[in-house]
């Protein structure tokens, strides 16, 4: 067992940085950056991302050609997911003290199934096996600019991104709009709840990285460097 | 409207009172379970009623996916406890609401006290278990066929010429033989069973008895949900409480 270092938010000897916020709000880039960094400075870095797996995605697919998905349904498929994750991914490297970067974790869940009217109580009581991060960016970012983003990428916007099943339009990108909007409102809320770093992500890419490495630095005071050793989970 | 439930509202179900009737008849392996819900379901349909039959595993949405997991054992106790949730959600929507709001009695061959149970028996604490099986519907009835572990045994083995690994608990290893596991296993499913009797009202039958003996009794306790009262002083289940954060373990 390795005791050393225990994290003062979760007690195990890694440490757990979050990284959340909306689709094309530039977290993904910015988690990769960031762990590219901290393995280059000499830490022990596991760097995961959370989407969809295999398992989530066929069930999903096949729950919407049959319209057996409710949000309850749709929620407890994802909550799968990031179990499996979790206790396959996320806490052994955490638990050996690693750095574990988490492009995504259960704030994602917390601001999509409120926006699906989940109640929020239930999913937090789903999700309480998650350990509280060491930090956790919010990367806010007005919804109008995600869009861009996505249609200057030329990606696809997909079905229950834009909210779709929930009937808000009847077209796409109105109805991506609407529902995300209703994330980024819950975003917003638990973003001061729970006490989330706020990162004003309309800017650059290299002035938002260097405030993520200001914001970091103290956390890994005295933290042990390892051989350098990058993982992409 | 929270009433319906047990305490987490379900987006997108209606809340208003459902015409059909939920009973649920709940005990371990060998109880004789599923020969009571035949049983029961004879009788009331000869009675006129409608009824829908349901147990665990059984939704299209998930099924594969907990089968494939099973065999290989390859998933976590917190991820199976909620492949399962997800699979009685699927089937609390899709089949117990409607069949309820279309007036027919849903009787289920267990129901969220089995997977509370063997949940927690795999780690997940009591309170966990409890708020995420908060969607789930209140039945009007919860009969526990309750049976001494060595009719459980000798009806098991009848049942399957051996011992089931699953019903045996053998992946808790608790015991590499199957014989010991099998008593180790079901003994803590009782202890979670038992504080659940009280808090989900269970309405406990004595299961060590022969078939048309249980199905007396539960039979008994199912008649005055229909206005009828048989015969004796049978008790309506009283207006369950939510479970409140205090009583946990």
């Amino acid at each position: 067992m390795i005791r050393e270092n225990p994290s003062p938010k979760h007690g195990y000897p890694g440490r757990l940085f979050v990284f959340e916020g909306l689709d094309g709000s530039g977290k993904s880039t910015q988690a990769a950056l960031l762990g590219k960094w901290l393995a280059a400075t000499g830490y022990r870095v596991f760097r995961t991302e959370w989407n969809s797996s295999e398992l989530v995605s066929s069930t999903i697919r096949r729950g919407k050609k049959k319209g057996l998905l409710t949000p309850t349904t749709f929620s407890l498929m994802h909550a799968i997911d990031f179990a499996d994750r979790f206790e396959r991914t996320i806490l052994p490297p955490l638990r050996a003290g690693y750095i574990v970067v988490c492009d995504r974790y259960s704030y994602t869940a917390f601001v999509r199934d409120a926006a699906r009217g989940c109640d929020p109580a239930w999913v937090r009581t789903i999700y309480s096996f998650a350990p509280t991060p060491d930090i956790a960016f919010y990367f806010r970012v007005p919804v109008h600019v995600t869009l861009q983003r996505k249609i200057a990428s030329r990606l696809k916007i997909n079905y229950y991104e834009a909210g779709m099943d929930l009937g808000l339009s009847e077209d796409l990108h109105d109805s991506y709009e609407r529902f995300q909007g209703r994330i980024k409102k819950e975003y917003d809320r638990i973003a001061v709840t729970d006490k989330m770093t706020i990162v004003d992500s309309t800017r650059a890419v290299e002035p938002i990285q260097a405030e993520l490495r200001s914001k970091v630095r103290p956390i890994l005071q005295g933290f042990p460097k390892g051989e350098a050793l990058l993982h992409d989970g | 409207m929270t009433d319906r439930t047990y305490g987490t509202r379900l987006p997108g179900i209606p809340t208003g009172e459902l015409a059909g009737k939920l009973i649920v008849i709940e005990g371990a392996d060998g109880s004789g379970r599923s020969t009571e819900v035949a049983l029961l379901k004879e009788w009331l349909e000869i009675e006129g009623h409608a009824v829908v039959d349901t147990g665990l595993r059984r939704s299209t949405l998930v099924s594969e996916e907990i089968d494939r997991a099973k065999q290989g054992h390859t998933l976590g106790a917190t991820t199976l406890a909620l492949l399962y949730a997800a699979d009685f959600g699927d089937q609390l929507e899709n089949k117990i609401v409607p069949a309820l709001s279309a007036g027919s009695t849903v009787l289920a061959d267990r129901y969220i006290y089995t997977l509370m149970a063997r949940a927690i028996v795999r780690g997940a604490s009591r309170d966990w278990a409890r708020h995420l099986y908060g969607f789930a519907f209140r039945p009007d009835l919860v009969v526990f066929l309750d049976a001494r572990p060595e009719i459980l045994l000798h009806r098991s083995i009848g049942k399957y010429g051996s011992l089931d690994y699953w019903e045996s608990g053998m992946d808790l290893c608790l015991s590499r033989d199957f014989f010991e596991s099998f008593f180790l296993y079901q003994d803590r499913l009782a202890r979670e069973f038992e504080w659940m009797t009280r808090e989900y009202d269970f309405h406990m039958v004595d299961g060590n008895r022969r078939p048309e003996e249980v199905h007396t009794s539960v039979r008994e306790l199912v008649a005055p949900l229909y206005g009828a009262v048989k015969k004796g002083r049978v008790r309506r289940p009283g207006p369950p409480t939510p479970p409140g954060p205090s009583a946990s373990a």
